[in-house]
């Protein structure tokens, strides 16, 4: 059916979107707020001091647009799609952070790590050839 | 006892707050004008619901939970526990929003919530 099909390629477009800008902004972040160094706030100009460290880092503006991406991705999907099949789908974004910890940060990754990436995958893969959408909308 | 009502919190007002969320672009329709504009004037009619803006809310609270218990317990803990959102959404999508959940995708489900348990198990 053409309309079955237009649903499920942009599901995918969106989920791909998800599993991508999701962990990247992380990474981004997490980057971001390693490079601002340890938090102490002691008095009010400290505070300031912070905010304006982490303000001019371009990591944390970066993760924080990647995020705003995978928000915005994720509440497009959900105008059409079951949130039980959105959210077991979209945790494929473990196993992108798995990948870009070791190919960007130089992680490495337990066997036992990498049979929950593949279990997790086939959770997925099952999930994804249910209908995106069981319920009628108005 | 604290403990308990943290976990509680990530796992129920997080589900919540995401089923809220889906809730309000349930209502807001189908989107199927991708243009920049088009999208912004989805975002926009979705803020005039309630639901977005409780669904918002309970997230914010989820995630200052999660916060306070990753400041008392390891993360390889925390983690898997939280991977209970998956068997909450689930059954928000079917008594909450109305959604059939077939035996397929319960297994599929299942796997997920097994997976996420080993990543953090796994954690080096």
């Amino acid at each position: 059916m053409e309309s079955h099909k237009r649903l499920q390629f942009k599901t995918f477009v969106m989920i791909l979107i998800m599993i991508i800008a999701g962990p990247l902004g992380n990474v981004l972040l997490g980057k971001g707020m390693k490079n601002v160094g340890t938090i102490t706030i002691a008095s009010s100009s400290d505070l300031a001091h912070v905010v304006g460290r982490v303000l001019a880092s371009t990591f944390v503006w970066l993760g924080v647009a990647s995020l705003l991406t995978f928000f915005i991705a994720n509440i497009l999907v959900l105008s059409w799609a079951d949130y039980s099949f959105v959210q077991p789908a979209s945790s494929l974004a473990y196993g992108v952070v798995a990948l870009l910890s070791v190919f960007l940060l130089g992680e490495s990754v337990s066997p036992l790590r990498w049979t929950g990436i593949a279990i997790i995958s086939l959770g997925v893969l099952i999930v994804g050839r249910t209908n995106p959408r069981t319920t009628e909308h108005c | 006892m604290f403990k308990f009502i943290y976990f509680f919190m990530i796992v129920v007002a997080g589900t919540g707050g995401e089923l809220c969320v889906s809730r309000a672009m349930k209502e807001t329709g189908e989107v199927k004008d991708f243009r920049p504009a088009a999208v912004v004037k989805v975002i926009l009619r979705a803020l005039r619901l309630k639901w977005m803006w409780i669904g918002v809310g309970l997230m914010m609270l989820a995630f200052f939970s999660l916060l306070a218990v990753l400041s008392i317990e390891k993360v390889s803990f925390v983690v898997p526990v939280t991977a209970l959102s998956y068997v909450a959404g689930a059954l928000g999508g079917k008594f909450f929003l109305g959604e059939r959940i077939s035996l397929r995708r319960w297994t599929g489900i299942a796997l997920v919530c097994i997976g996420v348990t080993l990543v953090f198990l796994g954690r080096g």
